[in-house]
């Protein structure tokens, strides 16, 4: 890098940070989200919470809901480009801790043509109250198969049950074919 | 006929299926990388053992943690175990959860719900 890359990269490692900070985010991570990426973040998670002494109610949610997210892009997330560019199973993954609630959110690529139905779960999903989840979720469980990659389309379900909230989603789109879908769970610190 | 012993992990249950010695139980946390992989041996264990059951079957599970995709896989186990009743034979499902696990509580409520098969919850205190 010459002088004046080194100072643009510099500048772009502190707005980095202070945007990182503002949004008072605790983990943020692009790639790949494989088991041992999952084991490591909800562990480095669980152990910040037990240091600052988090009910142990919010602990398990926050726990739940990461692991859900997680697994959501290591089995949903599409490749994209050229085969020697894939993002299969890759995505963002954060989480950030204000003074009252965490957040959850991931991103991730995925084609076009499967947002409509994406869109049919999630605001299924969004329309029914504590009963009809646990309803939804018993009768996915009965009547659901585990997809070749172990998905037993529990995943979004489980998460509005923890949250008690709805499911905020988005996407937006890169190209034709495809669009980045980004999904923001909120746990909050004091129920 | 074989005996299952898994020392469990952070990811995967302790899971102990022992006829002999009476003993049925998968407890501690469950989030394999292949839930399919993990839980298979289990399953046709059960199917091996459905073929002669004990006349009396106390099945444990105590459990902190399973993610989604395990939950499926446990009520595969259950039914394992449902269908056995059927058959004829005594069965009791130990249902374990921390006292102030709602959550795990609940799941137990929502299998009982689910399988036709004897179910007590049993709460007890984490050490």
């Amino acid at each position: 890098m010459d002088k004046k890359n080194v100072r643009g990269f510099l500048e772009f490692v502190y707005d980095f940070y202070k945007s990182m900070k503002a949004h008072e985010i605790t983990l943020v991570y692009e790639g790949e989200i494989t088991h041992q990426i999952t084991k490591a973040f909800t562990s480095l998670t669980e152990s910040n919470m037990a240091k600052e002494e988090e009910s142990n109610s919010v602990q398990k949610k926050v726990f739940h809901v990461m692991v859900e997210c997680l697994q959501n892009i290591s089995k949903h997330a599409d490749s994209f480009g050229s085969d020697d560019f894939l993002f299969a199973g890759r995505g963002i993954f954060m989480v950030s801790k204000g003074d009252v609630e965490y957040h959850v959110t991931t991103g991730n690529v995925i084609e076009n043509n499967k947002i409509e139905e994406l869109t049919r779960i999630l605001d299924h999903i969004n329309v029914l109250d504590k009963e009809g989840l646990k309803q939804l979720y018993k009768t996915q469980m009965r009547e659901g198969r585990l997809s070749e990659k172990g998905g037993a389309g529990l995943g979004f379900i489980d998460i509005a049950r923890k949250t008690g909230r709805r499911l905020e989603y988005h996407f937006l789109t890169i190209d034709e074919e495809t669009s980045f879908f980004i999904l923001t769970s909120t746990i909050s610190r004091t129920e | 006929m074989n005996t299952i012993k898994i020392m469990g992990t952070d990811d995967t249950p302790t899971v102990i299926l022992d006829a002999e010695n009476e003993i049925f139980e998968i407890s501690g946390r469950s989030l394999p990388e292949d839930v399919t992989a993990f839980y298979e041996p289990i399953i046709r264990w059960l199917d091996e053992y459905a073929s002669s059951p004990n006349p009396k079957t106390v099945f444990t599970f105590k459990l902190v943690y399973f993610n989604t995709a395990s939950s499926k896989l446990l009520l595969d186990i259950l039914m394992k175990l449902e269908q056995m009743h059927e058959d004829g034979k005594e069965m009791l499902v130990r249902w374990y959860y921390p006292e102030d696990d709602e959550d795990m509580q609940e799941a137990g409520e929502e299998y009982a719900d689910i399988v036709d098969v004897p179910f007590e919850q049993v709460s007890y205190t984490l050490s």
